[in-house]
């Protein structure tokens, strides 16, 4: 975009509409709907309106099948963000939401307002943002832009979320090349709000001002929504000016001033403006209502001068609401806005027209209407092939000769996706609010619902080499893996919010995963009574034709009834019995110990058995609700040993597991899913032993708490602090090296 | 204990600090906004952590110079006691109330982990609880908490007993490799002359009640409520 004011707007010409991303037939329809040409304002509210986006063209006709209702839902998907009732007249909302394209292109900022942009979709709602939670892909350690990539990432997350104020307290950092040209940063805030005070983006009431506070708009971030809805090449660099720059402390104002006035009844509809900025906050707002919209762009107010009607519309400035106030309450609102320091302009009204009409300097700019620009928006059945079967790998399948046990364990502790990441969420604030119960490094983050006895639990989770192999069976487990890591601290899991990041949705092998995962997801929701409630669409992850592997990233949130039932991974204390909960059939295929011991990545993934899944999970949660269980972890990346070391190094305590005598490396290592290790007093096994029969629940003795080292089966001890070493140092020491 | 405290915008540990007191003193404080220049009579003024103005400029700098510190300044030369935490502690050097200055972290990287502290002086209002050289865990969460001052204010500090808090292993031994940030001396925390006026980079309220997994905090607000009822 020219930084000069543009004195002459452009003629708009098939030409000009390709440039904006909008293929002949779209184009096409655009003439239909405006019955003329539209003016350049025009075209560019169409391309970012109908950019895959803004408008899930090539998702939405999928996303339907996920199940989005429950009796806890009090809003599921469509609005800011999802709402669930979490009793005692609160709730919980959340959403995560992708910033991928940004933080390739310019890291740190990226990354920042990502976290910017998920918070204020919580806000918006009338939440207090209580936690954030990130999940990172980056591509291989030894890629040359991936450390300036973690290093920039994550210093943005950290700039934005320490500077606001809310915990970061939890996520999931995995490598992988796939991701060398397109890493992935997925946002997720959850925050708090009273039930009966939840609030949406509708317009309503003829003549109602239109009011915008927050920060000035200036020419950053224009068509972010269309540079994130196309592939890169090798040009990504000239693509900086199109990210936007964020500023927490302003957000940290807007968060109170909109809290301080979402106390009166002053709001009758809200919506922050995100993607595609003023453009799409207006539509959404008057779209839902079913209203018109009139804007007098000179009102708005600007950080540049000469800023035309196309680049008002369509900038990505940060820290900005678009609200509609009851009439005659604008003095009201000004005054909580002016006392924070932030601009507020009534700039414009709600008509009856049902068309979105710009004027500026006494001209009209554009005059379209609302409802077919957000309904006829293009909706795209896209071919689609299924993902081929992976072969089972051969059979007899373990450890290379050679190799001793040690040198496999350490191995794997030290591989770039178990391996410690302390080094990154040391960076954030994990604490403040004073209600976290448990940050990184567990199963899921627990921070307390303040002022009340109650936590609310969060994760995210998937494996997108799983996804990638068997699609549908990877989007089971990816709500799986969730699902139990809730279970796994004590809660009840209640819902979920999904972010969607697949390759080329135009080519049909990515279509076919996309369609996968959504149908694998979909299935384990629908078991595991987790419902769909918020969730965000990244396509076009690719590089010069590379794709990314899929990646359907889960957000899980559940709740804990009581802060004390929680449970950590450490084993707290000696001489407490460790068991396995679920069944083991030794399953390598895509497993970590193939790719890092026998450096392949193949085979198909573990099969998820959903009924086991359910059933073991409630056995399991049972146990913890009753206090019969010390230390819970759930079994996953890295299989049943690497599980019990985790829960080693967390608490600095060691094991003897001779109930691991004599078992092979699938045994050990394999990635079987539905399965659990507990730790628990001795006192109460018969009694844990008792309810595993009962229920039908695979339960195996695997040894004792104690000591400074562990004891696999028959293999010799290995100290934890040997171990301790090789996983922790992974991260700061690659960090800290020039070399790969 | 009549106890204030001040925030300002981009303060974000306000709540938090709030809610400690309220919990030790039975009554809630009076949140003061930055803008008023008038402060009700008071025992103790608190500075809460954050990040004051967004710390565009120098961390703590424009909050110095904002109504209400002024009003500050001039109960502490009245005797009122005054913590100020993390961006407090900052707001409190820049003031200069305190000593000294703090710098960004010799990593240059924010960190956030709970540390070792020994109490260096027990002979105070805030620290009246705890036995002198007894070691307490707090949790640190900064980008900016690298002590510095020069090697005259550094021997006068640590000379006077100004010195309330250094950076240890849990065995109560300072070394390079239990400092976080690089503060010059292993200094967490510091005392005015009169040990009216305390600074200090860790976060007692985060370390308040059992949920926190740690109440070694708690004992600053116990001593202040012990010392100014």
């Amino acid at each position: 975009m020219s930084a000069q004011p543009l004195l002459t707007e452009p003629a708009v010409t098939p030409a000009l509409a390709a440039e904006h991303g909008l293929s002949d037939a779209e184009y096409a329809l655009v003439l239909e709907i405006m019955g003329r040409t539209p003016s350049f304002t025009e075209l560019g509210i169409f391309s970012v309106m109908w950019s895959e986006h803004c408008s899930y063209k090539s998702s939405k006709v999928w996303l339907r099948q996920l199940p989005t209702t429950g009796p806890h839902v009090i809003c599921g998907p469509g609005e800011n963000a999802g709402v669930i009732d979490i009793g005692d007249g609160l709730a919980a909302v959340f959403k995560m939401e992708s910033h991928n394209h940004p933080s390739f292109i310019e890291p740190y900022q990226g990354a920042a307002t990502g976290v910017g942009g998920i918070l204020r979709d919580v806000f918006t709602m009338g939440a207090r943002p209580i936690a954030n939670l990130n999940a990172l892909r980056f591509g291989d350690p030894r890629h040359p832009k991936t450390r300036h990539l973690i290093s920039g990432v994550v210093a943005g997350i950290g700039g934005y979320g320490n500077c606001i104020g809310v915990p970061t307290v939890g996520g999931e950092t995995n490598f992988h090349r796939s991701y060398d040209g397109n890493n992935l940063v997925n946002a997720m805030t959850v925050g708090i709000a009273p039930a009966d005070r939840i609030f949406y983006s509708a317009a309503a009431g003829v003549g109602n001002p239109v009011v915008y506070v927050g920060s000035k708009t200036g020419r950053d971030g224009i068509h972010g929504a269309t540079m994130a809805s196309t592939e890169f090449s090798d040009d990504s660099e000239e693509k900086r000016p199109t990210v936007q720059v964020g500023d927490p402390f302003t957000e940290k104002l807007l968060v109170e001033a909109c809290l301080e006035l979402m106390a009166t009844d002053a709001i009758i509809g809200i919506q922050d403006m995100g993607a595609a900025g003023l453009t799409s906050s207006a539509v959404e707002m008057a779209d839902k209502g079913g209203l018109g919209i009139a804007l007098d762009l000179d009102q708005v107010p600007q950080r540049e001068t000469g800023m035309s009607a196309y680049e008002i519309m369509l900038s990505e400035s940060q820290e900005r609401m678009l609200m509609i106030l009851k009439p005659g309450r604008e003095d009201e609102a000004r005054r909580i806005f002016e006392k924070w320091e932030l601009d507020f302009a009534v700039i414009g009204r709600v008509t009856d027209t049902g068309r979105l009409v710009l004027t500026m300097h006494g001209q009209t700019k554009a005059d379209l209407p609302v409802s077919p620009l957000v309904e006829r928006a293009p909706l795209y059945q896209r071919p689609w092939e299924p993902t081929p079967a992976a072969s089972p790998l051969e059979a007899g399948l373990g450890a290379p000769a050679g190799r001793s046990f040690d040198d496999l364990l350490l191995t794997l502790m030290a591989c770039p996706d178990l391996a410690s990441k302390r080094w990154i969420w040391e960076q954030y604030d994990s604490q403040v609010g004073a209600d976290t119960m448990a940050g990184s490094g567990g199963d899921a983050a627990l921070v307390r619902v303040h002022g009340t006895d109650k936590a609310l639990a969060m994760t995210t989770d998937c494996t997108p080499r799983y996804c990638a192999a068997d699609p549908v069976e990877g989007g089971r487990q990816a709500v799986a893996e969730a699902w139990r890591n809730l279970t796994a601290v004590g809660a009840t899991p209640l819902a979920v919010t999904d972010n969607m990041n697949f390759g080329n949705p135009q080519k049909p092998r990515i279509m076919g995963q996309f369609v996968g995962c959504i149908q694998g997801m979909a299935e384990a929701c629908r078991a595991l009574d987790f419902p769909v409630v918020s969730g965000n669409v990244s396509l076009y992850n690719e590089t010069s034709g590379e794709a990314i592997l899929p990646t359907p990233t889960i957000g899980g949130v559940g709740i804990l009834a009581r802060t004390g039932d929680a449970v950590g991974i450490g084993f707290k204390a000696a001489d407490l019995t460790l068991l396995l909960v679920g069944a083991t059939a030794g399953h390598l295929g895509q497993s970590l110990f193939l790719r890092e011991i026998l450096g392949r990545e193949d085979g198909p993934p573990p099969p998820v058995d959903l009924a086991a899944e359910r059933r073991h999970g409630d056995f399991v949660r049972a146990l913890i609700q009753d206090r019969l269980v010390s230390a819970c972890h759930d079994v996953s990346d890295g299989g049943l040993v690497v599980a019990i070391t985790e829960m080693a190094l967390a608490a600095g305590i060691g094991a003897d597991l001779p109930g691991l005598a004599r078992c092979d490396a699938a045994f050990l290592f394999g990635e079987d899913q539905a399965r659990y290790v507990i730790a628990v007093p001795a006192g109460h096994v018969a009694e844990i032993q008792r309810r595993a029969a009962a229920a039908a629940v695979p339960l195996t003795t695997l040894g004792t708490t104690g000591g400074t080292t562990l004891t696999v089966g028959e293999y010799d001890a290995i100290s934890l602090k040997r171990i301790e070493a090789a996983h922790e140092d992974w991260l700061p020491h690659y960090m800290a090296s020039l070399a790969p | 204990m009549k106890a204030a405290v001040i925030v300002f915008p981009g303060s974000n540990c306000d709540r938090d600090v709030a809610v400690a007191l309220e919990r030790t003193t039975g009554k809630p404080p009076v949140l003061i906004w930055h803008r008023e220049s008038e402060l009700p009579p008071l025992d103790l003024i608190v500075l809460p952590g954050g990040f004051a103005y967004g710390d565009y400029l120098r961390c703590g700098a424009m909050a110095a110079q904002s109504p209400i510190m002024r009003a500050v300044v001039a109960r502490v030369q009245t005797g009122v006691r005054v913590l100020g935490i993390c961006n407090g502690f900052q707001v409190l050097t820049e003031t200069r109330l305190l000593p000294g200055a703090l710098m960004p972290n010799a990593a240059l990287k924010f960190i956030c982990r709970t540390v070792g502290l020994r109490v260096e002086n027990a002979d105070s209002a805030f620290t009246r609880r705890f036995q002198p050289g007894q070691v307490i865990h707090l949790p640190i969460a900064h980008g900016e908490g690298n002590y510095v001052a020069d090697a005259e204010t550094l021997a006068r500090l640590d000379g006077e007993g100004q010195v309330a808090f250094r950076y240890c292993d849990s065995a109560g031994v300072t070394s390079d490799a239990a400092n976080p940030n690089g503060s010059a001396d292993h200094i967490a925390g510091v005392f005015n002359a009169r040990r009216t006026v305390l600074g200090l980079m860790p976060h007692p309220e985060r370390a308040f009640e059992p949920l926190h997994g740690n109440t070694d905090g708690r004992m600053i607000f116990d001593s202040l409520l012990e010392a100014l009822s």
